[in-house]
This record gives C-alpha cells, structure tokens and sequence, in this order.
C-alpha cells in the first residue's frame, strides 16, 4: 500500500519507476469483471459510505466545525477565515464573462429555478455559500452549439471580507463548450460551481486557482452528466493561502464519460486541499481521475481525496483514479488517500494508485550526465511530471501562461 | 590533443550512511586524442565503477588517485561539469526519464555542452541525419527519454548522443551487450563515426571480442579485480576469447 504520506525517503513519485498502486481489475479477475457480492469496504462501514453523507442547502443543517470531520480531518480550519463561522456578507470576486456568439450570460437572483439543478452541499463551508449568495452568474451554450474559442471566466478578488458566490454553467443537449474559470486578485470566499452537463453535450472546465498569497478560497464544484455527456475539469491551483476545491461528478444516464484532472504546486505556507467524488449510481459510465502536485518549502501541504463511489445499479462501471506528488525539499507535507466504494457485481474495472515521493536521482544524474545543470535537469523532470496535465488543457496560449507559471514557481526553491 | 590520465585510482562503492566497500585498487590508465582502448574483464571486476567514477556518479567515493583531463583533476568537478568539459558516458542501462522528451532532452544537452544554443536549422538536420545514420525510427523523436525502449533502442540513443555532443573522450560501457549483429554493426558504426570526425579518445568497455571486429582497439586492457593486470595490442583480445580470464584470476 503506497497511498499515505510520506516525507523524507527517496521515493520516486515518477510514473514506470518503483511505487506502483493496484489496479483491482487486472488483479482478482481473469475475464475483466470484478465481482464483488456485497459491501465490501470495512471503510464505509466505519465511516459511513459517501452515498450517506448528509446534503443541504441549508447551512443550520450542518453542525459547527470541529475539525475532526472526516472530510475536514486535513484542513486547518482557522484559516477557513470565517467561511464556516461567519455569514458570508463580503462582496464577492468580480466576474467577467468573455463568451463566443451564441452563448448567453446572465446575472439572476437566488430564486432562479435553475439554480440546485446540478448540485446540493455536502458539507458546512459550501451550505454556507448557498444560503448567502445573493446573484448567481448563469451561462447557457445553447442546444447543439459548437462553440468557436472558450468560454472565459475572470473571477477578480477585491477585498477579504468573507463571502459567497453562485456560478452555474449549463451545455444543452449535442453541445459542445469549454470554460476558463479563472481565479486572481485576493479574496475570502466560499463558491459553488454547478455544471449541468445536458444529454450528448460536452463540456471541458479548465478552473484556475491562481489567486495572490492571501486569498482563502473554498469552491465545490459539481457535475451533473446527462446520457452520453462527457466532462472533463482541469483544476490547477498555484496560487492562494488555503484553497479548497471539492469537485464532484454524479451520472444520471448510461454512457457518460467523466475525466477529472489536476494540478497543484503548493509552496511554504500554503494549503491546498482537492477532494474528488465520482458517483457511480448508474450502469455503464466511466470515470477517469488523475491528480499530481509538487510541492516545497516549509509547511507546504497538499491534501488529495478521491472518493469514487460503485453503487448497487452501476454495472458496466470503468474507474481509474490516480494521484501523484512529488516532494522537492524537505518541509512539504502531502496527504493522499484514495477511497474505492464498489457496492456491485458486474463492472469493467476499478482500480487507484498513490504514490508520494522525491525526485529520482537517477533521472538527475543521466540528465547531468549529459552536460545539463543540476538546476535545469530538476526542472526538466518536475515539468515532464506536471506537463501530463497541463497537456489535457489544449489551449495553447494558457498552456504556454501555465509552462511560464511553472517556471517561476521551480525558481522560487533553487536549494 | 587531449588526454585523459588515471593515476593509482582507488575508489569505494558507498552502501549505506556508514558503509563502503573499497572496489577500484589502483587504475592506471592513459588515453590520447583518437585513440581507442579496450578494456576488457569478468564479471563484477569493476568495470562499470572505472566508468561512473570516470563520469562522477554520486554513489562512488574517490579514496586516492586522479583522473585528469588535460591535467585537469575532474574529482572536483560536478557530474554535468564533467560533461561539460568533455567526457561522455554511454551507459550500461540508460535511465529512463518520463515526461522529458528526446527532442528536448537533446536540445537541452547540446546547449550546455556547446554554451549556446544550436542554430534551430542545422541542429535539426544534425538530429535527423544522425538519427537516420543509426537506424533510428524519427517517431522517437517525440517519445520521452528512453521510456519503452528496448535494450538495442537505448544503446542506439547512446550512440546518438555520443555523435551529437561530440565529446573529447567517449566512454562506452558494455555498449555492445544485448545488440544482435545488425544493431552490433550499426552501433559500431557510430562510434567510429565520432571517433573519425571529432578524433575522440574511447574507452570501449567489453566483455567479448565480438564488437572489436568492428571497432578496432589500439590498446587492449585486462580489468579483474579493480585494477589493470595486463596490456597489450589487438593480439591480446584475441588470447582472451580463447583463454578466458581464468589465468588473471589465479594469481591476485
Ligand atoms: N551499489 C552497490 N552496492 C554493493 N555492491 C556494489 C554496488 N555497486 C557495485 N557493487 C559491487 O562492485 C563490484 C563491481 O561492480 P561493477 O558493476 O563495477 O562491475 P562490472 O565489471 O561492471 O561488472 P559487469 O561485467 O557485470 O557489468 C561488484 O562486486 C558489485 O557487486
Ligand atoms: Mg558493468
């Protein structure tokens, strides 16, 4: 089992090298089924399953923070700056909608039926950004819409006060979209991010965390996939003090697709915090996730959480979760765990795999071997590792601002 | 002219924090400008810690002696310095890299070793050309350093590298171990090539005398134990394919 942390061994966290995860499928079955007959996590029995937490939009339904919540277990919760406490008063990050012909924007009021269409709380922080948002950014790419260029989404910080935001991105049906949620300036905020994924629609989500030091940012981040949608959330974090995103994938309908990317590079003093779900309720769906983060400097801490969930219905189900970090000096921390609920019989694989480690010296030494500087051979291999995910943005320019992001954040630790 | 010099070397495989264990005894060896030495020895004699020592590998520990470049002691000197200054080890096992591709692997590698870097046309020319001489799929190109290749793929890379970085002297461990004998001839090919063009020195670390049909030594020496035991010409790899080592290892 490699799926804890692990700080201070020479562990390489680079794919082909040692610490591999299981892979259930390959492992108990000979015909690409794994059959399971009941519950067989002693996990959910101790936890309770992730199909009973309880969900409201209601933030009096949830007890107080303690911090000793299982979903809460990682986060230092005096630095949610009042976002679990406070009522959410502030004013929210300004947004900016940029949207290709065809797609429309609207600012509406919480009654808005729309709003709740693809996500509910599950947890205190985000109930409390539901009950005090007071307009919600709502934008519709119209049925059967190609959309030329992205979606882009400028999401500016002004003040700390802590507050509360409300997006909702909807693709109607044979749709086809993809949106830049892009996070800067300084905020404390509490966001819920629904996305209404219509029938044979497809939405890719490229969500950037790249706030200033200070900010404080929770955001629950819901998908609801109709029948043959596909989602793909790419969700980088570099910036922000204490950053929070918990996004979630829930199927409606046979023949969905979800692939759920990350990228995080924690620096000292900073907590970055991804918790997964993927929801498998109903037959034939298939769920990808696949989340890697390097981190340095004194108390740099990254939190990875992937709940993927096999209900009783889901057969036919195919899962892979995936999560890597790569410590690159002494002082982070890193936190990985990885949860598989399979409640079924008769699904095409599931499998996870964890690894932590430091960089391979190996790597470093064949790259010097060959004339290259220690400082430049290290940069090298982090950007080979993060550059997997930067890949699956496919968009040029930001993946070039992200390369260059990259850059200044490996030149900050040049020990 | 250059010259690379081994003087009494004697150097200690590091285990643990607290552990060595000594394995080179005293290496003597001197390697001229363009020619080729080979040197040859059993099995765990130390062959490959000669070489990574020779290239810097943090696992080994240089007890006494020298190895110097132009009287130049390169002990001191960092891994990539080393390289730098001229002296290329084509490796036993190529590591592999993933996430780093080739093309920009090689860019990277010949911009440190030339301190600048190469005009994009020529360069990429260079690549292709030298590629093509190896018998080197172009695809490769864009695959990660060594990730997936076969035994045979790596040597080749090896050699790729050696003929683009042009180094003063080449060191090449095992480089025929695994190669069938187009890849044997293809690879030797190579090494020829660089050592024509650039008149680089070559260490060609061997077990048999298979590849020495193709590249042809000048100096052949015999490795057991951590340390030189005999020279000789060509004449003597020849005795050692028939003999074996078996009369060095009697008499430590
Ligand atoms: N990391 C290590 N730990 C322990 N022993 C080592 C280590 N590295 C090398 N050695 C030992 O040092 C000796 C020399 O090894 P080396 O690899 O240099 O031999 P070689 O001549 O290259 O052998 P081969 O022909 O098999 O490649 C061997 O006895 C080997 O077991
Ligand atoms: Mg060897």
């Amino acid at each position: 089992m490699a799926n804890e942390e692990n700080q201070g061994h020479n562990n390489p966290a680079i794919p082909g090298m040692d610490v591999e995860g299981e892979k259930l499928a390959s492992e108990l079955t000979a015909d690409d089924t794994i059959r399971v007959s009941k519950h067989n996590t002693d996990k959910a029995e101790i936890d309770g399953s992730r199909a009973e937490r309880k969900t409201s939009y209601k933030v009096e339904d949830f007890a107080p923070l303690t911090g000793r919540e299982e979903d809460w277990r990682f986060t230092p919760i005096k630095r949610l700056a009042g976002l679990h406490t406070d009522a959410l008063t502030g004013t929210a990050p300004v947004i900016e909608v940029e949207a290709p012909a065809g797609v429309t924007v609207e600012t509406v009021g919480r009654e808005d039926s729309r709003i709740g269409s693809a996500g509910i709380p599950e947890d205190r922080v985000a109930a409390n950004a539901w009950s005090n948002f007071s307009e919600a950014t709502v934008i519709t790419v119209p049925a059967e819409a190609e959309l030329e260029g992205h979606i882009e989404v400028a999401i500016k910080g002004t003040e700390m006060a802590p507050a509360a935001q409300h997006i909702l991105v909807e693709t109607k049906p044979f749709s086809k979209a993809v949106v830049v949620l892009r996070h800067t300036g300084s905020a404390v905020v509490s966001q819920n991010v629904e996305f209404k994924v219509g029938d044979s629609s497809s939405l890719t989500v490229i969500t950037l965390q790249q706030w200033e030091d200070d900010a404080v940012h929770a955001s629950a981040q819901y998908a609801a996939l109709g029948r043959d949608a596909k989602f793909k959330h790419v969700n980088i974090s570099l910036g922000g003090k204490t950053v929070r995103v918990t996004p979630s994938t829930r199927f409606s309908a046979p023949g969905a697709e979800t692939e759920m990317y990350g990228l995080y590079f924690v620096d000292a003093g900073q907590h970055i915090e991804n918790r997964l779900f993927v929801a498998h309720t109903v037959p034939n769906c298939k769920s990808r996730v696949t989340y890697k983060g390097a981190l340095q400097g004194r108390g740099a801490h990254a939190v990875w959480v992937g709940d993927v969930l096999i209900g009783k219905e889901a057969e036919g189900t195919d899962t892979y979760e995936l999560n890597r970090n790569l410590i690159l000096e002494d002082g982070p921390r890193a936190d990985s765990v990885p949860n598989l609920e399979i409640e079924t019989g008769l699904i095409a694989g599931a499998g996870h795999a964890s690894t932590t480690g430091q960089l391979d010296e190996d790597h470093l030494w064949y790259l010097q071997a060959r004339g290259i500087p220690a400082e430049e051979a290290r940069r090298l291999v982090v950007r080979g590792f993060l550059n997997e995910i930067i890949q699956q943005i496919r968009i040029d320019s930001l993946e070039e601002q992200l390369m260059d992001a990259l850059e200044a954040e490996l030149s900050i630790s040049n020990n | 002219m250059a010259t690379l010099e081994i003087k009494d070397l004697h150097v200690s495989v590091i285990l643990d924090d607290e552990n060595t264990k000594p394995i080179l005894k005293g290496v003597n060896l001197t390697i001229n400008s363009g020619e080729i030495h080979a040197v040859m020895g059993p099995n765990g004699s130390g062959k490959s810690t000669l070489a990574a020592t020779i290239a810097g590998h943090p696992k080994y520990q240089v007890d006494s002696g020298e190895i110097l470049l132009d009287g130049v002691d390169v002990t001191e000197m960092s891994v990539d310095e080393r390289a730098r200054a001229g002296l290329f080890l084509a490796m036993q096992y190529p590591v592999e890299i993933p996430g780093v591709t080739m093309s920009n692997f090689l860019r990277s590698a010949k911009t440190a070793v030339a301190g600048e870097a190469p005009a994009l046309r020529t360069w990429t020319k260079d690549v292709k050309g030298a590629m093509e001489n190896l018998s080197i799929d172009p695809a490769f190109i864009a695959r990660n350093v060594n990730e997936g290749f076969s035994g045979g793929e790596k040597k080749r890379h090896e050699i790729l590298q050696l003929e683009l970085l042009k180094p003063k002297f080449g060191i090449l461990d095992e480089t025929d171990s695994g190669l069938d004998v187009d890849a044997l001839k293809v690879v030797s090919e190579g090494v020829n090539r660089a050592h024509q063009a650039n008149d680089m020195g070559v260490m060609l670390i061997t077990h048999y005398t298979r590849i020495l049909r193709y590249i042809k030594p000048d100096f052949v020496h015999v490795f057991v134990d951590g340390k030189m035991v005999e020279q000789g010409g060509p004449e003597l790899a020849d005795r050692l394919e028939e003999e074996g080592y078996e009369r060095y290892i009697g008499k430590k």
